[in-house]
C-alpha cells in the first residue's frame, strides 16, 4: 500500500497548507476537468453575483475544529480519494464505511448507557430500570473514590462517596451491584482506569462464584490510562508502571477472557478536555499504538489480541466533521495494524467503537435544548458507524441524571433507530463530496500530529513530557477565546437567552449512603479471615515488584475480601503516587 | 498609591480530576491582570488552605465536578475561619444544582459560577467582591510553592 496523499483540487481556497502533488492521473480524467472548469466558471459567475448582492455571514467557515471549509464542494473535490482504497466497502479494508458488512441491517449498534449512583443497590435497580426500557447493554460509573484508589471510609472520600458514580470497596459490593444479571448474556462496560485492574478482578470473582464460565463473560473495561494522564486526570501511581498494567489487562483477557474487550482507548475524555477533533484522533490512535507496541514487545501475538482492542469516541456538535472523524478513524487504524504492525486477520485491522454524546456542549443554561443537541450529535454517531452508543441526559450539567431524564435519553436512540432510516443503509453519507473531503482532511491532519507523537517516543513519552496536556490546554483556552468573543454561538448561552429559569429535577444522593457503604466494610472487615487478606495482598505486591501480571493474584485478593482501597495502597507502596507538575502541562504564562 | 494585584487561587479540591474549566479560570484571570495560583489537582480542603494561606491569597475559587460540593466546599470556609482568615473570599465554579447554591452560600460560599458564565463576569465579580487582604499579597516566609507542595 502506497503513503496516501490527498489532493485537494485548485480553485479551493487556499489554507496554510498544501504542498501534496496534485494527483495528476486523476486531472487527466476528463469528467473532473469540465467540473472543475464549471467550478471556475461559478466562482467568477453565480458566486461572486451572490457575493455582491449578499456578503457572507462570516469572514471565513471552519469546521468546530478549525478546518476551513471551501466554497463548495464537488467531484473534483475528492480526486485524491480513491474509490476503492480509501472508501471502499463496509467490513472489508480499509473499513472507512464500517467494520461490519452489513453494518445496522445485521445488528443494531448497542445502546449501551453509562449508570451509576449512590449504593450498589441503587445502582443495581438502574440497571434494571434500563435493561427493561430497552438497553442493549450495560456501562457502570464508579464514584470517585472506587476510580482514585480510596475506600469508603477513607478521609478523601469525605463527601464523595457514591455522588459521581456507584460506590464499590469490595468483591461484596459487586455481587450486589451485578445482582440478577446474567453475566454470560449481558455485556457490561466498565469504565474504571486507575483501579481497572481491581474492578476486573472483581467481575471475575463474581462470576466464578456464580460459576459462569471466564470464556462466556463479554464487556469491556476501559483501562485506557494513557488518556488519564492526558485528559481526565483519575490516577494512583505514575505513567509507566500505570500503562504497564494496563497491559497486564489486556494480556491477562487474552488468554483467559476471550469476549471480553481489555480496553476502550478513548478520545471522548481527549476531546471533551479540549481537543480538536483532530487531535482526538491523533492522541487516541498513538495510545492505541503504544498498547499494541508495548504488547507485542511482551510477546503477544498481535492477531491474538488486536482483534479485542475498542475505542471510545466523542460526538460533538459539528455533525459532518463528527461522521468524517469516524471514517477516517477507522481507515488510519485499519492501515497502521496493517502496514506497521503486519497482523495478518481482519479482525485485528477493524477499529470497533463506543460514542458517547458530549457532556462538555450541554448547558445549564435552557436544559431542555440539550435534547436536541444530543438527538443530532446521537445521529453522527450512527451515521458515523459506531458499534455502541451512549446518549447524555439533559439534566447532566447539574447533576447525575434522573430517571425520566435517562429515559428519554435513551428513546432518543430508539427513535433514530425505528424510524429515521438509519439503520436501513450502511454509510449512507459514503460519497459525500463533503464528507469524503473531511474524512480525508481529518486524516491527513490527525497523521501529521500523529508523526509528531511518534517523533516524541510515542504516547507514553509524550503524556510524561506534557504534551498532549499542553496542546489540550491550548485548545480549549482557543475555544472559551472563541466563545467570549461571539465567534462561536451556543443557543441559551451566549445566543437566545432567558432571563431567569426555574430549577429542573435533578437526582440527589443521599449521605446515608456513604454511612452504608462503611457500615459494610466495618463488617467485611470484621468478618474476614486477616491471615488470609495478608497472604494476598503480600502477592500482589510481589507479583507488582517482580513485574509479573497483576490480575491473578489480584482476582485471588479480592476473593479473599481484601478491599480496592487496599489493593491500591500496594500499587502506592510499590510504584509511588503520582503528582502532575502544572509547569509541565501548562504553556507558561504567569508565575505559577 | 498603587494598590497591588489581587492575588487568586485557583483549586481543584477533592478527587476530581476535570480541570478544563480550572485551567481556563487560570489563564482568564491572568490575562486580566490578576495574580493567579493555581493548586493543582486531587487537593483535600485542609491542603487548599494550607497553600492559600502560604501564598498569601486573597480569594479562593474552587472547582468541582464531582458532586461532593456540599461537603467540600464549606470545609474550606471553616477551614479559613479556623485558621483566622475569614476575610479571604471563598467562590466556586462547576457542576452545581441550583438548589444547592442557596446551600452553598448559607455556608459561605460567596458566589457559585455555573457552567456557561463568561470568563469576564467572573472577572468583574471579583473585582467588585475581593479586596486585597492586608495580610495578603505576598507568600508566608519557607513557603513552597502551591504546585508543589
Amino acid at each position: 500500500m502506497e503513503p496516501d496523499t490527498y489532493a485537494t483540487a485548485p480553485g479551493v481556497p487556499l489554507r496554510e497548507r498544501d504542498d501534496e502533488p496534485v494527483d495528476a492521473e486523476a486531472y487527466a480524467r476528463e469528467d473532473l476537468q469540465r467540473v472543475l472548469a464549471e467550478r471556475e466558471a461559478w466562482t467568477r459567475e453565480e458566486l461572486a453575483q451572490a457575493l455582491e448582492r449578499l456578503p457572507l455571514r462570516r469572514a471565513r467557515f471552519t469546521t468546530d475544529s478549525g478546518i476551513p471549509i471551501p466554497d463548495v464542494l464537488d467531484a473534483a473535490s475528492i480526486a485524491g480519494v480513491d474509490p476503492v482504497r480509501d472508501v471502499g466497502f463496509p467490513g472489508r479494508y480499509p473499513f472507512t464505511r464500517g467494520p461490519q458488512a452489513t453494518m445496522y441491517r445485521g445488528r443494531l449498534w448497542t445502546m449501551r448507557q453509562f449508570a451509576g449512583f449512590g449504593s450498589p443497590e441503587d445502582t443495581n435497580r438502574r440497571f434494571r430500570h434500563l435493561l427493561a426500557h430497552g438497553v442493549t447493554g450495560l456501562s457502570v460509573a464508579f464514584d470517585m473514590p472506587a476510580l482514585m484508589g480510596h475506600d469508603a471510609d477513607h478521609p478523601l472520600s469525605r463527601g464523595e462517596v457514591g455522588k459521581e458514580g456507584v460506590a464499590v470497596s469490595s468483591l461484596r459490593d459487586f455481587e450486589v451491584l451485578l445482582d440478577g444479571l446474567p453475566l454470560d448474556q449481558v455485556t457490561v462496560s466498565m469504565t474504571i482506569n486507575a483501579t481497572a485492574p481491581i474492578a476486573l478482578a472483581m467481575y471475575v470473582a463474581v462470576a466464578d462464584g456464580r460459576g459462569v464460565p471466564r470464556d462466556r463473560l463479554g464487556g469491556t473495561l476501559q483501562n485506557d490510562m494513557l488518556k488519564e494522564y492526558a485528559a481526565q486526570k483519575e490516577w494512583i501511581v505514575p505513567p509507566a508502571p500505570a500503562f504497564r498494567m494496563s497491559c497486564d489487562v489486556i494480556e491477562f483477557c487474552t488468554r483467559a477472557l476471550p469476549r471480553w474487550n481489555p480496553i476502550s482507548i478513548s478520545g471522548y475524555h481527549i476531546r471533551e478536555a479540549g481537543a480538536t477533533a483532530v487531535q482526538e484522533l491523533a492522541f487516541t490512535l498513538a495510545s492505541g499504538l503504544a498498547y499494541v507496541q508495548a504488547c507485542v514487545d511482551r510477546g503477544l501475538d498481535v492477531d491474538d489480541f488486536a482483534p479485542r482492542l475498542s475505542f471510545f469516541w466523542d460526538v460533538q456538535s459539528d455533525f459532518f466533521e463528527e461522521v468524517a472523524k469516524f471514517r477516517a478513524a477507522r481507515r488510519i487504524w485499519a492501515r497502521a495494524m496493517c502496514e506497521r504492525f503486519g497482523a495478518r486477520r481482519p479482525a485485528s485491522w477493524l477499529l470497533r467503537a463506543h460514542a458517547q454524546t458530549a457532556g462538555v456542549s450541554l448547558t445549564a443554561q435552557q436544559p431542555w435544548n440539550n435534547v436536541v443537541r444530543t438527538a443530532l450529535q446521537a445521529f453522527a454517531a450512527v451515521l458515523g458507524g459506531t458499534q455502541s452508543l451512549h446518549t447524555n441526559s439533559l439534566d447532566e450539567t447539574y447533576a447525575l441524571p434522573t430517571e425520566e431524564a435517562v429515559t428519554l435519553a435513551l428513546r432518543t436512540q430508539q427513535v433514530i433507530a425505528h424510524e429515521s432510516g438509519a439503520d436501513r443503509v450502511a454509510d449512507p453519507l459514503g460519497g459525500s463530496w463533503y464528507v469524503e473531503w473531511l474524512t480525508a482532511e481529518l486524516e491527513r491532519r490527525a497523521l501529521a500530529e500523529l508523526g509528531r507523537i511518534e517523533a516524541i517516543g510515542g504516547m507514553l513519552r509524550a503524556v510524561e513530557a506534557g504534551h498532549p496536556q499542553r496542546e489540550i490546554a491550548e485548545s480549549a483556552w482557543r475555544h472559551q477565546r472563541e466563545l467570549e468573543a461571539g465567534e462561536r454561538a451556543i443557543v441559551g448561552v451566549n445566543a437566545y437567552r432567558s432571563a431567569e429559569e426555574p430549577p429542573i429535577p435533578t437526582l440527589r444522593v443521599d449521605e446515608a449512603v456513604a454511612r452504608a457503604q462503611v457500615e459494610r466494610l466495618r463488617a467485611i472487615r470484621a468478618a474476614r479471615s486477616p491471615g488470609a487478606v495478608d497472604a494476598a495482598l503480600a502477592a500482589v505486591e510481589r507479583a507488582a515488584r517482580r513485574g509479573e501480571n497483576v490480575l491473578p493474584p489480584l482476582v485471588d485478593a479480592v476473593k479473599a475480601l481484601a478491599t480496592l482501597g487496599e489493593l491500591s495502597d500496594v500499587f502506592r507502596r510499590v510504584f509511588g503516587v503520582h503528582r502532575e507538575d502544572p509547569r509541565l502541562t501548562s504553556t507558561p504564562i504567569g508565575a505559577h | 498609591m498603587n494598590e497591588r494585584p489581587l492575588r487568586i487561587m485557583v483549586a481543584k479540591v477533592g478527587l476530581d480530576g476535570h480541570d478544563r474549566g480550572a485551567r481556563v479560570v487560570v489563564r482568564a484571570l491572568e490575562a486580566a491582570g490578576l495574580e493567579v495560583v493555581y493548586s493543582g489537582l486531587h487537593r483535600s480542603p485542609e491542603q487548599v488552605v494550607a497553600a492559600a494561606l502560604q501564598a498569601g491569597v486573597d480569594a479562593i475559587g474552587l472547582s468541582i465536578l464531582s458532586g461532593a460540593h456540599l461537603t467540600l466546599l464549606p470545609e474550606v470556609v471553616a477551614l479559613l475561619r479556623d485558621r483566622g482568615a475569614p476575610e479571604v473570599v471563598v467562590f466556586a465554579g462547576g457542576i452545581v444544582p441550583q438548589d444547592d447554591v442557596a446551600r452553598l452560600r448559607e455556608a459561605g460560599v460567596a458566589e457559585v459560577f455555573l457552567p456557561g458564565t463568561p470568563t469576564d463576569r467572573a472577572v468583574t465579580w471579583i473585582r467588585a467582591n475581593v479586596r486585597a487582604r492586608a495580610s495578603g499579597g505576598v507568600p508566608a516566609p519557607s513557603a513552597e510553592p502551591a504546585a508543589a507542595s
